[in-house]
């Protein structure tokens, strides 16, 4: 994979830094000069993959999140987001629409169906008691198009 | 996220700024559902026009407002989304559930 520009960080799975998250990704993809869409796309499929982590991975517990950006050629974006918590049982039921393990607090879902459908790309990968790696691609549309 | 509640004969406006997300959803949770709770509003709308940023949390929390109104008998729309908000709304099927103006 050739990369054009990387960031790398990582931070507490405290519920502030879902907004964190989001703010390093609108300074990192800035500089492809996204449409405001892409931007809000992007942003939102972060944060839904961050509070996840948060409210999934760590459930109960706390443990750190750490998250890859990159910019690829081609105008292509690649986010990582990986914890070390629990694990996903069965992925494949996780990402059906609307299936939750939090149902009280509100949860509703969706998280990966707005990963998916706002993303060109979503890898999940998991291991229980290990935890998970989410893996997303966007590519933005050419200049002047 | 703010929430400022304006209520008349009735009918409640809530309005919301800044962003929604699983951590500024709990304490607007709380907030709306108090003002529910205790004055019983015949509709409660949510404007969503102050609303920049907005990710499934959005859809519990308008969902589980939706819920909490019609047990106590009274009706949630939301008002005035940006475009952004209204793409997850769509993503979600709300529209089918909530009026959305």
């Amino acid at each position: 994979m050739e990369i054009l520009n990387e960031i790398r960080f990582s931070m507490p799975s405290l519920s502030a830094n879902e907004s964190a998250a989001r703010a390093a990704v609108s300074a990192f993809i800035v500089q492809a000069d996204p449409t405001v869409e892409e931007l809000s796309d992007i942003r939102t499929a972060v944060s839904e993959a961050v509070t996840n982590a948060i409210v999934h991975g760590y459930r109960g517990t706390s443990g750190r999140i750490d998250l890859v950006l990159r910019l690829l050629p081609d105008r292509e974006i690649y986010i990582r987001v990986r914890d070390g918590g629990c694990g996903i049982a069965d992925v494949k039921k996780a990402m059906e629409p609307l299936f939750t393990t939090a149902p009280e607090e509100e949860r509703s879902g969706l998280g990966f169906s707005v990963m998916e459908s706002f993303m060109d790309r979503l890898s999940v990968r998991s291991r229980l008691g290990q935890g998970t790696t989410v893996t997303m691609r966007k590519k933005l549309a050419a200049h002047g198009s | 996220m703010k929430v400022d509640i304006k209520s008349e004969n009735g009918m409640a406006i809530a309005a919301l700024r800044g962003e929604i997300d699983h951590h500024s959803a709990k304490s607007a949770r709380e907030q709306l559902d108090s003002f529910i709770i205790n004055m019983q509003p015949d509709v409660l709308s949510l404007d969503m026009s102050g609303i920049t940023f907005m990710d499934s949390s959005g859809i519990g929390l308008i969902m589980g407002r939706h819920k909490l109104m019609r047990e106590c008998g009274g009706r949630l729309e939301v008002r005035g989304p940006q475009e952004s908000i209204r793409r997850v709304l769509r993503l979600a099927g709300i529209e089918r559930i909530v009026r959305i103006i």
